[in-house]
């Protein structure tokens, strides 16, 4: 517009030459921000795959670049802190307190599944099927034997083995464990009581492996080892998967419509700051141990170009990133929920003037 | 440090007759040679200083009980070291008891016992496995050496010396293949290169003299080593020791691969544990708060120690036994 304008004020206004060309050094200056070219974000790692496959194709239509450094959560909320990215990541939401002490504003990106997965002879993929307290007591150490009674009375068909029951968490600290740990504290006040929710706590039995390919290689190697996983990593490994009872009481099995229904069941509308955490969601199809991974912003944008550009890359991976998050076997926000993002951003972003970010 | 010390009083003792560039070169040697030993201390001395700054709210908070306290728990943020240093003192201490008898064995068959033939190729093979990178180990530690030692090997174990009396304790457990003894022995097999690959080459430096007249005198392979071998070469052999022990002690990935990393005091070797090195790659990139993060800090800052005090054993061994040379015939 205002390159436009300055083009016929030199071809109408040749008298006023010299007006135009004192104009000229603001007008290009106003171009090259409103043109960026790259932004950057950093933070966790588990939803890195699909981010990068977002950038990449982005980048492709755009010509915007997007950095992404999967430094882990923690390495993700210092940064965004510090203000040397335009994003952070995070795979446990902040709470709102937190979000008001820093000026932050969160919103869920991406969701995944955290499933339980066993290396059982005989027992095929989804026939074992466990309740959250069970679960919870087997990775307490109280229950250590596939053949105890309280497994048995979930799976009266199975022909248990006797064998000793070796439990597998992840060493390093992790979103997963904090969404599989969170899920946990929900469904047995024991480990509320005694472990709580963190993305590393003080394991009661068992061994740990390094990543989700750490948990998945010893969960294929050790006879009776049961561990929890991305699915994606389930899939991938082949990994003997878990049937689990939902909050409504039945047992439902992990994939995408069931990650789904839990995210669509679930209170966003009533939750300040989409503090919202998908375990232990109500509906009869809702997989209990569900999670989003969300991305962190400044409320305050002191460069509005740069804001601007980083919303519309996320808007983009909403509206057309659907199928590749699917390939990837993440799972995709629902159409609903990103209606309430986008509205937040409107609310919540402003630039220095005041103004919303986004329109 | 010590190439510093030897070569400055050569530089001074210079006569100040040789001039030109020489004694330009000369000096631009010294002065760099010295600014690079220089450097080492300076650098010894930031890391310290980070590290104890860095350690400092955990030792404040916790105090000398964070030495012995068995509990890691980040979500109460109670954290004490007992656990991994256990576990890096035993994994080292397996490592030494597996690597150092067979390193020897490998230097001895090299330089004394080894048809010429085979010597180059066996030569070749050591250093070769001193090159591979850790992960690799690791890795074979996991798919291939646990999974075996699980099966064949330590319900064995288990059965028999798990029924011993006094230190059937050592020898309890589930056999998973993951645990203390066999990240233990992943780090013994390790060590065994850089371990032979020394003992060779110091072997090789004994005179050739020596050795025949031993011989001449009627002395055995085994006499030889015993009585010429090794007392002519015991100050390398410590400092060989020390450099796989070094390894051991630091040593990463192969370790977090197979020991199973779990923060809870085990006296099973069988039973999985953790060692610094090990918590340290695993938790610092999610370690959030100060107190875990400190924690993790002054994990590193005694696993500094631990390595300096080895070495200042090393040394303290090596005065000793030179102490007692003239003594022994």
């Amino acid at each position: 517009m205002k390159v436009k304008g300055i083009i016929t004020a030199l071809t109408t206004l040749l008298t006023a030459g010299c007006l135009a060309l004192a104009l000229l050094p603001a007008a290009s200056f106003s171009a090259f921000a409103g043109e960026v070219t790259s932004i950057s974000g950093a933070g966790a790692t588990f939803p890195y795959p699909a981010y990068a496959k977002w950038a990449a194709a982005y980048h492709k239509r755009t010509g915007v670049k997007m950095n992404y450094q999967s430094i882990g959560s923690g390495g993700g909320i210092k940064q965004i802190r510090a203000a040397t990215v335009d994003f952070g990541a995070s795979d446990a939401p902040l709470t709102p307190d937190k979000l008001d002490k820093w000026g932050l504003i969160q919103f869920p990106m991406i969701m995944g599944g955290v499933v339980p997965v066993v290396n059982l002879k005989g027992i095929n993929p989804g026939e074992l099927r466990l309740s959250g307290a069970v679960l919870a007591d087997i990775y307490l150490g109280n229950i250590t034997k596939w053949n105890h009674d309280r497994i048995k009375k979930e799976n009266p068909d199975l022909d248990l083995p006797s064998t000793h029951i070796t439990v597998i968490h992840r060493a390093d600290g992790s979103g997963t464990t904090w969404i599989f740990t969170n899920y946990l504290s929900k469904v047995s006040p024991p480990w509320k009581e005694k472990i709580g929710t963190a993305k590393a706590v003080a394991w009661p039995a068992g061994i740990g492996g390094k990543g989700n390919e750490g948990v998945a290689s010893y969960v294929s190697r050790v006879k009776g080892g049961i561990g929890y996983v991305e699915y994606a990593y389930a899939l991938q490994n082949r990994l003997n998967h878990v049937r689990l009872k939902n909050r409504d009481g039945s047992y439902v099995e992990p994939n995408s419509a069931t990650f789904q229904a839990a995210a669509a069941n679930a209170d966003w509308k009533g939750t300040k700051g989409f503090y919202m955490v998908l375990t232990d969601q109500p509906g009869k199809e809702s997989w209990p141990i569900t999670g989003a991974s969300f991305i962190l912003m400044h409320r305050a944008q002191k460069d509005t170009a740069k804001a601007r550009a980083v919303l519309s890359f996320f808007d983009w991976c909403y509206k057309n990133g659907a199928n590749m998050a699917d390939e990837l076997h993440y799972v995709p926000m629902p159409m609903e929920v990103v209606t309430l993002v986008e509205q937040a951003w409107k609310d919540q972003l402003r630039d220095s003037a005041g103004n919303p970010v986004w329109k | 440090m010590d190439t510093a010390a030897s070569s400055n009083p050569k530089d001074q003792s210079r006569p100040a007759a040789a001039k030109g560039r020489g004694q330009i070169l000369d000096a631009l040697l010294s002065g760099l040679s010295r600014l690079c030993a220089l450097a080492v201390l300076f650098i010894i001395a930031a890391i310290l200083i980070s590290l104890f700054m860095g350690a400092w709210p955990a030792f404040k908070k916790f105090g000398p009980a964070f030495l012995v306290s068995a509990e890691w728990n980040p979500v109460t943020e109670e954290f004490g070291a007992l656990v991994s240093i256990y576990g890096t003192l035993v994994t080292t201490l397996i490592a030494m008891i597996t690597g150092v008898p067979v390193s020897f064995g490998i230097a001895i068959f090299i330089t004394e016992l080894c048809p010429l033939w085979l010597k180059r190729p066996v030569g070749t093979a050591i250093e070769l496995l001193a090159a591979i990178p850790s992960i690799i180990y690791g890795m074979w530690g996991l798919f291939v050496f646990a999974p075996f030692f699980a099966d064949h090997m330590e319900p064995w174990i288990a059965d028999n010396l798990g029924r011993l009396p006094g230190m059937g304790f050592l020898f309890d457990g589930p056999p998973l293949g993951i645990g203390v003894l066999t990240a233990g022995i992943i780090l013994g097999i390790m060590v065994i290169p850089f371990m032979a690959a020394v003992f060779r080459d110091l072997f090789e430096v004994v005179p050739p003299v020596l050795k025949e007249s031993a011989y001449g005198i009627g002395a055995t392979t085994w006499e030889v080593l015993k009585k010429i071998v090794l007392p002519y070469t015991k100050a390398g052999v410590v400092g060989g020791i020390m450099l796989g022990m070094g390894r051991a002690l630091g040593e990463t990935m192969a370790v977090t691969f197979v020991i199973g990393n779990a923060d809870r005091l085990e006296f099973s070797l069988l039973m999985p544990g953790n060692t610094i090195s090990s918590s340290l790659a695993n938790q610092f990139t999610e370690a959030v708060g100060e107190m875990y993060t400190s924690s993790l800090i002054a994990l590193g800052l005694i696993l500094f120690v631990i390595t300096f005090l080895v070495l200042s054993a090393a040394k303290f061994l090596l005065i000793r036994l030179t102490a007692m040379e003239g003594s022994r015939t």
